[in-house]
């Protein structure tokens, strides 16, 4: 009788909390349970992103014209790089799901060599969104302009070579005469967009650090397209303007000596992609995703310091495994809908 | 202490050498399956321009295959689809139902906001 009864489940037992209805551990159930609080929030700041997105209309930017460079490469390759970051995360996502696998078979090495798989993963992506961001923050060589008209444009095409400068009216260092040339990568080009956003060029004549006057020397621009994304008096947004049209706006904006009149990169305050908005959510949602794969990476390492250590081998299960690789593959369920949402559609 | 009243439910989720090979397996074919999904969204993407005609059928195209991609991670990857089906649903159902009443509501007063903006000035 006693033996019996020990076999049953009684009413104490039962109502004391210890079996689950769904049956799975505290652990991964509460794991679960912090997922959906997050995806909550995730979810919330995408379809804010979407709110914003549909007042905008046309102003707001297109992402495959926004991303199209490659490290190393340039230009021209729209979305390649977004795509190759999400293939990296989904292929750290698999090495996850077979440290767990692997785990289910006690196999502690095959545990090991997929964790570590994954942490590089993660590295790579952390990387790869570093780059982005600089990307993102730095802008293109043409940068947004506003027009005569009051009308704001992002301007597409190759931007000519800064050669030299070549000094008219001598200043504190420079003498008359002398040509300043790219000391460094990209010096001159730093100046010449200093000068632009603090309407230092006129007619051509760039007013330098010292005070000197200096004559921009530069390449002829190739495949000028300017694309209305404001307003103004007499252009529209979604207008195109191509040719000698584009380049004689485009330098009448450059030339005016009147600061503010090219925005370059992006900050949260403006940005030469679109509303101010846009880059705001920009860097909030992709960067609380880079965080939490920041924090995944470190979840990650952590426990792959367990497993080296023998901690779940000696416990019986590898279930931490399990839980830190749920909370993974939900940063990547994450990525998968910021790459729709904010690159694709 | 030790106790024995409570039940490890993590012991349950061994499996053998032979199970093991068959899930690798399956975890392999989910990978193709995503790397291609991937693929074709970002060759779409590149191909027709937000101006063209065929679009908005493109971007229905995009949000479905996102959530083709999102349900073989949830469901395979996080193993979801092989818990309990009370889990499961307890973790789906509520979610789904307040994100999508969310977009809804979202979208809709958005396009109110944007009319109101344009017929008032911003």
């Amino acid at each position: 009788m006693a033996e019996h009864a020990e076999k049953q489940i009684d009413t104490k037992t039962l109502w004391g909390g210890k079996i689950s209805p769904f049956s799975t551990s505290y652990g991964k159930l509460m794991m679960w349970f912090f997922l959906v609080s997050d995806a909550l929030t995730f979810g919330g700041l995408l379809i804010a992103y979407g709110f914003t997105r549909f007042n905008a209309q046309a102003a707001w930017p297109i992402g495959e014209e926004t991303f199209n460079s490659l490290p190393f490469l340039g230009h021209g390759y729209p979305l390649i790089y977004v795509a190759l970051m999400t293939f990296i995360l989904i292929v750290s996502s698999v090495t996850m799901v077979l440290a767990v696998e692997a785990g289910h078979r006690m196999d502690r090495k095959g545990v090991t060599k997929w964790m570590i798989a994954t942490i590089i993963g993660g590295f790579f992506f952390v990387g790869s969104q570093a780059w982005e961001w600089s990307h993102f923050i730095h802008g293109s060589e043409f940068g947004k302009v506003e027009l005569s008209d009051g009308s704001q444009a992002i301007v597409k095409g190759h931007f000519g070579e800064l050669q030299n400068f070549t000094v008219v009216e001598a200043g504190k260092h420079h003498k008359k005469g002398a040509v300043i040339k790219d000391e460094f990568e990209g010096d001159l080009m730093h100046q010449f967009q200093h000068a632009v956003e603090k309407g230092h060029i006129e007619n051509g004549i760039i007013k330098l650090h010292d005070g000197s006057l200096a004559k921009v020397n530069k390449a002829a621009d190739h495949d000028m397209v300017l694309v209305i994304k404001e307003d103004g008096k007499y252009r529209q947004t979604g207008q195109k303007i191509t040719g000698a049209e584009a380049s004689k706006l485009y330098y009448e904006s450059i030339n005016s000596g009147k600061p503010h009149k090219v925005i370059y990169g992006a900050n949260l305050k403006q940005n030469e992609y679109g509303p101010q908005q846009y880059g705001q959510f920009f860097f909030f949602i992709t960067g609380f995703h880079g965080f939490h794969v920041f924090s995944g990476v470190c979840f990650n390492i952590i426990i792959l310091l367990g497993v080296l250590k023998g901690t779940y081998h000696k416990r019986g299960h590898y279930e931490m495994v399990e839980k830190t690789g749920l909370y993974w593959h939900f940063v990547d369920l994450v990525w998968v809908f910021v790459f729709t949402f904010f690159y694709l559609v | 202490m030790e106790r024995d009243d409570i039940i490890e439910y993590s012991l349950d989720a061994h499996h053998s050498e032979a199970e093991g090979v068959s899930l690798r397996k399956k975890i392999w074919q989910v990978t193709a399956l995503l790397t291609v999904i991937t693929t074709v969204e970002v060759v779409l993407g590149s191909l027709i321009k937000q101006s063209s005609p065929s679009w908005p059928i493109v971007k229905i195209l995009f949000i479905l295959l996102t959530l083709v991609k999102a349900g073989y991670i949830v469901l395979s990857f996080m193993h979801l689809g092989h818990e309990r089906k009370s889990l499961k649903y307890v973790i789906l159902i509520p979610y789904i139902i307040f994100i999508l009443y969310l977009i809804f509501i979202c979208l809709t007063e958005s396009i109110a906001v944007g009319a109101a903006w344009e017929k008032y000035g911003a």
